[in-house]
């Protein structure tokens, strides 16, 4: 009984819990501070369990359709309404899975890591509230059927975003980058509803699939297009827009900062989701695809040429967390540019896809994994600068091993996640075109160097005597990032499994728009 | 022509706001600029609903004649009430900001580079 009404209810249940769990979080951190933890925790991978269920209930059986306020919530199209769709729906199907199953795995160790690492810190009840709901802001985005919500769930995590990023405030350093995260997010927001007005005042309706059903392409809908990129490319961080990024990523608390990679994440979803589902072959793939794969360009060697040379490490994995972006555009927009050519989209564009949506998740786990480290050295040491670090290795053993996977990781060396990835990004895009391939090969060996450079002056050298205090992290953080770590090494072992569970059937279900919209107006 | 003024002052507002937001050095005013493309966002939606000579869709002592669909204006209330809460937000980090810093003024306070 009970279990079917949970498997029922799934989708709404995914936002519940995290949102039911955010608002009671300062309640009980009013009555103990241990109690608040837990509960905490609790919500958090209660949510992960739920989008794991979901997981297997979507691909298992296929995409799912919720209804708000309907009785019966599969019913998209209510009998008296004239065939249109009309009440909120979610529509889950791989794709909006697939990113939900990595917000929630991320979001589980992120709240680990920062039960410890956020114990120093004051106003730790709205913290935790506040990383709720951006779990509940990321999972609302990727979930959702309706342009409006999908607006609304874009401001709750630009708010709860920029609050976090400002949440330790750093004589000012962090609110300067949090105002700034704010305002840029506020601008993308308002430009993706000014796009969404556009869209109705056309079609009558803020259901995807309708308005994909209907979509004539005309100079409105290029107009909200060119809107929509804009908008979700900047929350993404992709040059030219990238320039909150390291601000804001620095400026943040390390557990928020992982998480915020995932916020990125689920805009990029958002471009996807826009250009597959809404337009699809409707636009002209080839042009949007090369803008696609122009930015993904641009965004690697920009991001890799400005992360050498930083200073502070955080910055430096900002910087780096904007150039993996671009393997993700690559990799689609090579998938988006042979869209209408069936020849050419089975010998490598869907490959292309496959890779550069694998690369969203396995981005998510090393970038995740690298901020916590960076998160832990600054835990113990209390500085982010390079010039200043050094040594730690004799102590924080466990930290250095997980640095040491992450940075191999996000370099594409195997047996690593980041080389299963990458590795199906470069096969496809030599077929497309070599030189992308290897631009995209010389960016992966200066991401090495500047890892290399990273990890020799944290940990190697003689123990320095203003870190003669320097103890391994508590078992909380490690946990964090142990459980990061071991997701990084499973999926870089098992490749293909992971390929055939999860991101064969997102990128099918990316492509294939029919099958979106006859899943909410049925078959249509 | 006269139904499209609303969608040209809409235009117009954001297009004022934006401006604002580049060239002005005030954070206070780069938050007013933002509230401006917000209004300007807000009056586009409410526009898209307008039907001439349609009335509210409240079905008690209704006195006849064409409805309007009331998406649009519940969309421009759930904006406002986001709005708000957004402007409230960047006030108060702007206001933290004075404090640490004893200045708003762009120029002085970017401190985060490179």
């Amino acid at each position: 009984m009970t279990a079917g009404w949970i498997i029922d209810n799934l989708p709404a249940l995914l936002l519940a819990v995290p949102m039911l769990g955010a608002f009671l979080t300062p309640l009980i951190g009013k009555f103990s501070e241990k109690g608040r933890n837990a509960w905490v925790l609790i919500v958090s991978f209660a949510t992960f369990c739920i989008a794991a269920i979901l997981t297997n209930e979507v691909l298992s059986s296929g995409t799912i359709v919720y209804t708000f306020g309907a009785q019966n919530p599969a019913a998209a199209i209510p009998p008296d309404s004239g065939g249109l769709p009309f009440r909120i729906i979610f529509t889950v199907d791989a794709m909006s899975v697939f990113m939900a199953i990595s917000a929630a795995i991320v979001g589980f160790a992120v709240t680990l890591f920062s039960i410890t690492s956020q114990s120093k810190m004051s106003g730790k009840d709205s913290f935790y509230a506040l990383l709720l709901l951006m779990e509940v802001g990321i999972l609302g985005m990727v979930c959702t059927g309706d342009m409006f919500n999908f607006f609304v769930f874009l401001e709750i995590n630009s708010l709860a975003g920029a609050a976090l990023v400002a949440s330790r405030v750093d004589k000012g350093y962090a609110v300067e980058a949090g105002l700034k995260y704010a305002v840029l997010s506020t601008l993308g927001g308002l430009l993706v509803l000014f796009a969404i007005g556009l869209f109705y005042g056309q079609y009558d309706a803020l259901n995807m699939a309708v308005i994909a059903d209907s979509m004539q392409f005309g100079a409105l809908d290029k107009i909200a297009l060119v809107l929509l990129i804009v908008a979700l490319a900047m929350k993404s961080g992709a040059v030219p827009m990238h320039f909150w990024t390291p601000d804001a990523y620095s400026m943040a608390p390390s557990s928020v900062t992982a998480f915020l990679v995932v916020a990125s994440q689920a805009s990029l979803y958002g471009v996807f989701r826009v250009v597959f589902t809404l337009y699809n072959v409707t636009l002209d793939y080839a042009t949007i695809g090369w803008i696609i794969i122009i930015l993904g360009v641009l965004s690697m060697f920009i991001g890799v040429s400005m992360a050498i040379p930083q200073k502070d490490v955080k910055r430096l994995m900002a910087y780096h967390a904007v150039s993996q972006t671009g393997y993700m555009l690559l990799g689609v927009g090579v998938g988006l540019a042979v869209l209408g050519n069936a020849a050419m989209m089975d010998a490598f564009g869907m490959t292309a896809m496959e890779g550069g949506l694998f690369h969203i998740i396995n981005h998510a786990m090393y970038k995740g994994l690298l901020f916590l480290t960076a998160g832990a050295i600054f835990y113990q040491a209390g500085t982010r600068n390079l010039n200043k670090l050094g040594g730690l290795g004799h102590e924080m053993k466990w930290t250095m091993v997980f640095f040491i996977i992450g940075a191999l990781a996000i370099a594409g060396i195997p047996p690593f996640n980041g080389f299963a990835s990458k590795l199906m990004i470069y096969e496809s895009v030599f077929l497309f075109s070599p030189i992308l391939s290897i631009i995209a090969m010389v960016v992966s060996i200066l991401t090495l160097a500047s890892f290399v450079k990273v990890f020799h002056s944290i940990f190697m050298g003689p123990k320095l005597p203003e870190y003669s205090e320097v103890r391994e992290v508590p078992r909380f953080m490690l946990a964090g990032m142990g459980i990061l770590a071991l997701l990084v090494i499973l999926f870089g072992i098992f490749p293909q499994q992971v390929v055939d569970f999860l991101i064969t059937p997102a990128a099918t279900a990316l492509v294939d728009q029919g099958s979106y919209i006859a899943a909410v107006l049925g078959g249509a | 022509m006269i139904y499209n003024i609303p969608y040209i002052a809409a235009g117009l507002v954001i297009v004022i706001g934006i401006a604002m937001m580049v060239t002005k050095k005030n954070l206070i005013r780069i938050v007013m600029g933002l509230a401006l493309v917000e209004a300007g966002v807000n009056l586009f939606l409410v526009a898209t609903g307008y039907i001439a000579g349609g009335i509210a869709p409240i079905f008690t002592n209704s006195p006849g004649g064409e409805m309007v669909y009331p998406t649009v204006q519940a969309m421009t209330l759930t904006n406002i009430v986001i709005g708000i809460a957004t402007t409230a937000l960047l006030l108060s980090f702007v206001m933290i900001i004075y404090k640490k810093y004893g200045t708003v003024d762009v120029d002085k306070t970017g401190r985060l580079k490179g």
